[in-house]
């Protein structure tokens, strides 16, 4: 099962290139809609009371190098891959109902990229995730260089795609690096092994962590991104194709908090304690300066960035709580994120057509004849900014109630983050929505289609917050195995300097 | 004094034998006017002939002619590389102007004469058999640099690489002169011993030998600082020579560098292997650097090269049997991922009139998707994304380097693959993307016609199969083995096995 999840897309991709060209988009969308059957069908199987992997698939790949192609479903990537699914049929289908130059390039390459992410979030050898990692690059270079937009006065769509490349890539390979060191120091001149649970069993020397840790985490922090690292963010979203933007911001930016979960927190719990609070600052810088920034923007998809730089800020301080509740709520806010941003970006490209503009100063009294429109929009809006009663909430809560426990510092400050994102959500929503309506911009009412591929999106997002239990009760037992190595270690940590000052006194 | 002549072993010297005998007929074939069409055909064959001889070799190594050349896996595997290369140039030097202007018979028999240099370079075991391969093979590759006769800068490739490939042949000789004062022998094999009985192991003057010997090897291989010729030489030449010379040559030439090192020098490891680690890392950065400039895409490729040879050349670096492994599978790979951008180069240089400027490949994506196809994976490949044998090669290499204790040199590849990012994905955003200038694809330039030196355009070079064929099937290979590389891996074994 988890092979036909994995391959379907890419199988469909390839025999969408027999289709004629005004089929493709469906064709496409069909191959992300039986994806995502196969997605909920895992779902629907998955025992949350089981511990370990489920759904696993293991076969020999690369002996000689020891790389073996083991995939997995555990609670951790569970709802991450629902997610993968989910998005992915509603940029593929919203894509699909307008007209793309060379569709069957561009559906091709939509669907390489939902069979790369997948492939990253259930890889269960760490060189396989590393494959699927960069390879998920490749696809949305063409996308966003292919299909994106020119700037004036600005870099070409090419120029900030490679831009992009270039950044991400020095993340990626030196996790390839990275990767392999941490098979060859735990082999220890025996068999090299890539198993995820192989490698957590035994975690090497302390010595090698510290510098293994930073080239996983500069991989991951850029992936997000998160402050300092997000260079290439503002000149990529401007340049991206919405519908490619919105799979790219709701999924692709996971896989690097997903990344912390799976692989920096078992693998390296010695230099993950050890640099705790160093990635606390960052993520609260990003928290920081991804709202202030997402307040300041007339850029409609700069907005939309900065405010997924704040959010990925959350995330990653929840993770680095190192405490069960903290990366319990990081999972279920990417979830949440991922849920938001994509419908956010959708809405975007449809304002962007309504204004012929983008930016929100011209922009105006889009809800005056949009109703439906206004009131999904709101939805989303209320979401991001974690109104009560929405999941986001909920995620927020037990970010913030771990990283009470952990970092009481800390979390003070992330708290005022949660006070930004109500500002830059509502300014979004008013300046678009309300206010008067400058020339030029039309308020017409979502078609049909458009409809089809918002409405169940925005379900989504109601049904989590009904029901935000759904994902905590499945994730919980595979984020406390995943925290559970570094408890352990700050635990003895604790003892250690308890017994010295013990001898001290 | 009585002379013992050495037993000789004719059946394992058939792969000699095929090409010596191939080298006349085709050279024969030129004078007698009926057969004077055939000399690709007949290239081809004696090339189809000496790899299935070698084949039949495989896995039982021999060491031939008083320890002269050694038949090994090593030796067969980088020597049916260097024939699939061959091959490559012979399908694409059909309706080549160079084969043409300097006639056919010559030009396949030249090329033959190559091949026949670095199948025994690929086997040789004793200093003087080294010498003499390495002087068969680089001899007609100075005349077929030279070929395009009406091409000035064809003719200043020829001779730039005669003096640079003269002066690297001359350093080469006098360190091995160095290293048999020191051992009193020419076989690898004794000079290993030689050395170590002398108590010579760190003497200076063994030392300036092995420094000198890895100067020279390095002007073959085109390691930086010793790569100036490279980009010069490889837009100069003809396009299907260039594409033989950057793989065939390379991959024979680090054939021997890693024999010679590791059996005859092998006691000084500790010696050589942080210097030729230094060299590696230069010639990645200046590599790497130098590419990113180019407009020509063979000058590009060039530097490219540069780059790659200190990837390949972290394989010997470790001394390690993984390290040749993952070496032999570099090159093995640099086969597939190289002849796919060379193929489409070729069909663009006859198609546009742009030469084998970045120009030529504006547009390519929508108009010839057969051909873009080939030169974006290869670009890939060679900028090491995963899917492709390009990501499998680092793979390996840093598997084997980081083994060795060389992590360092692990992180220049990394970070190397990344400034080569740069490059690779402009030749890729040139065929699928908007181009930066709105001059459109296709529109003549002043200089078609006018020049003496242009050549005549064939406007459907793109479509002509024995062009298209290699580049798909190489392109092909690149992905293949990207996705399942284990034959490919054990192959790589097979070779890095024999010499430990």
């Amino acid at each position: 099962m988890i092979n036909s999840l994995l391959w379907t897309p890419l199988i469909f991709g390839i025999a969408g290139l027999a289709v004629p060209k005004q089929m493709v988009g469906w064709w496409a969308a069909l191959g992300t809609a039986l994806t995502l059957g196969i997605a909920i069908a895992m779902l629907a199987g998955f025992d949350s009371g089981a511990p370990g992997l489920q759904d696993s698939y293991d076969a020999s790949w690369i002996p000689s190098l020891g790389v073996r192609y083991s995939l997995g479903i555990d609670g951790l990537n569970v709802f991450l891959v629902l997610l993968t699914a989910v998005v992915w049929l509603g940029g593929t289908a919203f894509a699909a109902l307008r007209e793309q130059e060379r569709p069957h390039l561009f559906f091709l390459m939509m669907l390489v990229g939902e069979t790369a992410t997948l492939g990253a979030f259930v890889a269960q050898d760490l060189l396989l995730f590393v494959l699927f990692f960069d390879l998920m690059l490749v696809p949305f270079y063409f996308l966003f260089g292919g299909w994106g937009s020119d700037r004036e006065g600005g870099p070409t769509a090419s120029a900030a795609t490679l831009k992009m490349i270039v950044y991400t890539l020095i993340g990626s390979l030196l996790m390839l690096v990275a990767a392999i060191a941490t098979a060859i120091i735990a082999a220890d001149g025996g068999q090299i092994s890539f198993s995820i649970a192989e490698l957590a069993k035994d975690p090497i020397g302390e010595g090698s962590q510290r510098w293994i840790f930073w080239f996983f985490a500069a991989a991951f922090l850029v992936k997000m991104p998160a402050f300092l690292l997000h260079g290439w963010m503002p000149d990529a979203y401007r340049a991206a194709p919405l519908p490619v933007l919105a799979v790219f911001s709701g999924v692709l930016a996971k896989v690097g908090a997903y990344g912390f979960l799976r692989v920096v927190l078992p693998l390296f719990p010695d230099a993950t304690i050890e640099f705790q609070e160093v990635v606390l600052v960052i993520a609260l810088a990003s928290i920081l300066y991804g709202s202030v920034m997402a307040f300041t923007q007339t850029n409609i998809r700069l907005i939309g960035g900065y405010s997924s730089v704040a959010q990925l800020g959350f995330i990653t301080a929840g993770i680095f709580a190192l405490r069960a509740d903290g990366a319990d709520g990081a999972v279920l806010q990417m979830v949440n994120h991922g849920l938001v941003v994509a419908p956010l970006f959708i809405i975007v490209a449809i304002l962007v057509e309504r204004s012929g503009t983008e930016d929100v100063r011209e922009m105006g009294g889009m809800a005056m004849r949009a109703p439906v429109l206004a009131a999904l929009f709101l939805i989303v809006t209320l979401a991001t900014l974690a109104m009560p009663g929405s999941a986001n909430f909920i995620g927020e809560f037990y970010i913030l109630n771990g990283l009470f426990q952990a970092k009481i510092v800390f979390a003070l400050v992330a708290v005022s983050g949660i006070a930004m994102s109500a500002y830059y959500a509502l300014r979004l929503y008013q300046r678009t929505m309300h206010n008067r309506r400058p020339e030029g911009v039309t308020s017409r009412e979502i078609g049909l289609g458009d409809g089809l591929v918002l409405v169940p999106l925005v379900l989504c997002i109601i049904g989590l917050a009904l029901y935000p239990q759904l994902v905590l009760k499945r994730t919980d037992g595979a984020v406390q195995a995943a925290v559970a190595a570094v408890q352990a270690e700050s635990v003895e940590a604790k003892i250690a300097s308890g017994n010295a000052e013990a001898r001290e006194h | 004094m009585n002379f013992q002549a050495p037993e000789i072993d004719y059946g394992a010297l058939a792969p000699v034998i095929a090409l010596t005998i191939g080298v006349c007929v085709v050279l024969l074939s030129a004078v007698i006017r009926p057969l004077r069409r055939s000399a690709p055909v007949m290239t081809t064959t004696t090339l189809g002939i000496t790899a299935l001889l070698l084949i039949e070799r495989w896995g039982e190594p021999e060491t031939l002619v008083a320890g002269a050349l050694r038949l090994d896996d090593l030796a067969i595997a980088i020597s049916l590389i260097a024939i699939a290369a061959a091959a490559f140039a012979v399908l694409l030097s059909i309706r080549e102007p160079a084969a043409e202007q300097a006639g056919s018979g010559e030009y396949h028999a030249l090329l033959l004469g190559s091949v026949l240099g670095m199948v025994l370079l690929a086997q040789a075991q004793n200093l003087v058999s080294f010498f003499v391969a390495i002087e068969t093979l680089s001899i007609p590759l100075y005349i077929l640099c030279a070929t395009n006769l009406r091409h000035e800068r064809s003719l200043e490739s020829g001779l730039k690489y005669l003096i640079v490939g003269s002066l690297g042949s001359a350093t080469l000789l006098y360190g091995m002169a160095f290293l048999y004062g020191g051992s009193g022998s020419t076989d690898f094999g004794r000079i290993a011993n030689g050395i170590d009985e002398a108590g010579l192991i760190g003497d200076p003057l063994v030392l300036v030998g092995i420094a000198l010997v890895a100067v020279g090897l390095a002007f073959k291989t085109s390691i930086a600082p010793f790569h100036q010729w490279t980009p010069d030489v490889y837009e100069g030449a003809p396009t299907p020579i260039t594409s033989f010379m950057a793989v065939a040559t390379k991959a024979v030439a680090f054939a021997v560098f890693v024999r010679f090192f590791l059996v005859a020098l092998g006691g000084e490891a500790g010696d050589w292997q942080p210097a030729l680690a230094v060299l590696a890392a230069v010639s990645i950065v200046v590599g790497n650097v130098g590419a990113l400039g180019q407009n020509s895409l063979k000058r590009l490729l060039g530097y490219s090269g540069v780059a790659q040879a200190g990837y390949i050349l972290g394989g010997l670096v470790v001394a390690s049997e993984a390290g040749v492994s993952a070496l032999v599978f570099y090159l093995a790979g640099y086969l597939f991922m190289n002849l796919a951008a060379f193929s489409v180069i070729v069909a663009r240089e006859r198609e546009t009139p742009f030469g084998d400027d970045i120009r030529a490949l504006r547009g390519l994506g929508a108009e010839r998707p057969l051909l873009a196809w080939p030169m974006t994976i290869s670009m890939l490949a060679l900028a090491g994304l995963p899917a492709t044998v390009g990501f499998i090669g680092k793979l390996y290499l840093i598997e084997a380097l980081v083994e060795g204790d060389y992590t360092w040199l692990a992180v220049f590849i990394a970070v190397g693959t990344m400034i080569s990012l740069a490059y690779y994905l402009r030749v890729v955003a040139a065929m699928w993307m908007r181009p930066d200038e709105e001059a459109a694809p296709g529109g003549a330039p002043a200089i078609a016609g006018a020049s003496p030196e242009a050549d005549p355009i064939d406007p459907d070079a793109g479509r002509r199969l024995y062009l298209v064929a290699p580049a798909l099937l190489a392109a092909t290979g690149a992905v293949f083995f990207g996705i399942v590389p284990q034959p490919l891996v054990e192959f790589a074994e097979h070779a890095g096995s024999s010499l430990f």
